[in-house]
């Protein structure tokens, strides 16, 4: 049973290794997003700082939207993922797995750079630790949602703006949890419980919507 | 019993059941929102706090508990559509979703008007108003998804997978008002508690029961009736379709 999720997790990261351009794109856009943010406001307004947590979870929201637009639609014409739910294997087991290869692809790059990004818009110290950690819970709630959005959607002709309207609702839990557990860490309030949030939404989220996605998917190859 | 509930199932026979059904539900249902509104607006006296612009109680309560109820029903017809693929419930699911983005939208606005004149804002990013935006949102995705597939029945599973997930963020919504110290105030109505003990005097209180009731009853009428023209466009190449379209 792992066997199979381990083959589909080690397709995804040889599929993204031959071509880099595809999953360095949310990164690049990330970085875009929130450094261009100073730019529009003065560079040295101090409400900048206060702005941060928004800003780079707003960008890691649009990254991952990015991200995953595409993520069935090539498995679908080359028959990949008809074999996926053919396979002998648990269909929601192999799903996760390649949402898990996503995010490793493209989401923990994010988490990585968040502390770059946060200290480029005046963050430091305590608050800037919350935000990667708030980042490293949150990501993975962004990726399966995303992903479970994109397994609804490939089986369509024009998504176009299908994917922001489904994403929205399902994500906005994410951000408000992540960017008020900075915010209180910058206000010196305990900032534990919408910590606490973010990983009950992670917990939910990784286990719950493998299965929904692998009922659309197969909705969608019927 | 499971019989009856079996042929009722059939494409025919439900679009019988509504023809019957419809007009009754809808003749109840405007005539209870009228009683209620006309109570509300002219017999119910105005609040010792809120003077006359209270009054909207009678149409934004309504609309708000149907926005949610609705949404619950979508997930219910959802689970029917994707256990037993009954194609029935997904019908039920289609037709459901844009009444439900209508009375989320009242809901919204008669909740705008309502803020401007007590809280001083016509928008508040509090929990409550949040999750209701987000519900819009949550039917528009609904909607825009069973639109972007050809096939209808593949579209109407599709939108049933989002709104059986969608449906924790409506339970949310519910409990925002307990669990969040939130500017919108706690439900005065929907409970045992309530029910047993009304905070709210009796002759503010029965327009509001006699509206509710008039908003469920309409809202079944215009599922029937959206139900039914959904039915006729599926079967539109059946003979009983043709049948009674030509009649």
């Amino acid at each position: 049973m792992i066997g199979p999720a381990l083959a589909v997790f080690r397709r995804e990261l040889l599929l993204a290794a031959r071509r880099p351009a595809e999953w360095a794109q949310p990164l690049v856009f990330y970085g875009i997003v929130a450094l261009l943010f100073p730019l529009g406001i003065e560079a040295l307004n101090p409400a900048l700082k206060v702005f941060a947590p928004a800003i780079v979870w707003v960008g890691a929201l649009l990254a991952a939207l990015l991200a995953v637009e595409r993520m069935f639609r090539g498995d679908l014409e080359d028959g990949t993922l008809e074999q996926l739910l053919l396979a002998d294997a648990p269909a929601p087991l192999l799903v996760a797995a390649k949402f898990a290869a996503h995010w490793l692809l493209t989401a923990l790059p994010l988490v990585v750079a968040a502390p770059l990004l946060g200290a480029a818009l005046g963050l430091e110290g305590l608050p800037l630790q919350v935000l990667t950690l708030s980042l490293l819970l949150g990501t993975p709630t962004l990726m399966f949602t995303g992903g479970f959005a994109a397994a609804l959607i490939v089986g369509t002709q024009r998504a176009g703006i299908l994917l922001p309207i489904l994403v929205l609702p399902l994500m906005t839990p994410a951000v408000i949890f992540g960017g008020g557990a900075v915010r209180a860490a910058a206000a010196g309030l305990p900032y534990a419980a919408p910590l606490y949030f973010l990983g009950a939404l992670l917990v939910l989220t990784v286990t719950v919507l493998p299965f929904a996605a692998a009922g659309a998917l197969r909705n969608a190859v019927e | 019993m499971w019989t009856w509930f079996h042929q009722l199932a059939s494409p025919p026979t439900f679009y019988r059941f509504a023809e019957s059904l419809a007009p009754w539900l809808f003749a109840a249902g405007v005539l209870l929102v009228g009683a209620g509104v006309y109570g509300g607006l002219f017999v119910a006296p105005p609040d010792y706090q809120q003077g006359d612009a209270f009054r909207i109680i009678y149409v934004h309560v309504p609309a708000a508990a149907l926005s949610m109820s609705i949404y619950v029903a979508m997930a219910l017809a959802a689970a029917v559509a994707l256990i037993w693929r009954m194609k029935l419930a997904e019908v039920a699911l289609v037709a459901a979703a844009p009444v439900g983005a209508s009375f989320t939208a009242l809901a919204l606005v008669t909740g705008m008007l309502w803020g401007k004149p007590m809280w001083g804002a016509y928008w508040v990013w509090d929990v409550r108003l949040t999750l209701e935006l987000l519900l819009l949102f949550q039917y528009l995705g609904v909607l825009g998804l069973n639109r972007a597939y050809a096939d209808p029945r593949a579209g109407a599973r599709a939108s049933a997978w989002l709104a059986l997930i969608g449906v924790v963020f409506v339970y949310i919504n519910k409990k925002s008002v307990e669990w969040w110290n939130s500017l919108h105030q706690g439900s005065t109505l929907l409970s045992f508690e309530g029910m047993r003990n009304p905070k709210i005097s009796g002759d503010m209180l029965w327009p509001l029961l006699v509206s509710l009731a008039g908003f469920y009853l309409f809202f079944g009428a215009v599922w029937l009736r959206r139900m039914q023209n959904e039915v006729l466009w599926r079967e539109r190449n059946t003979r009983w379709a043709q049948e009674r379209v030509a009649a």
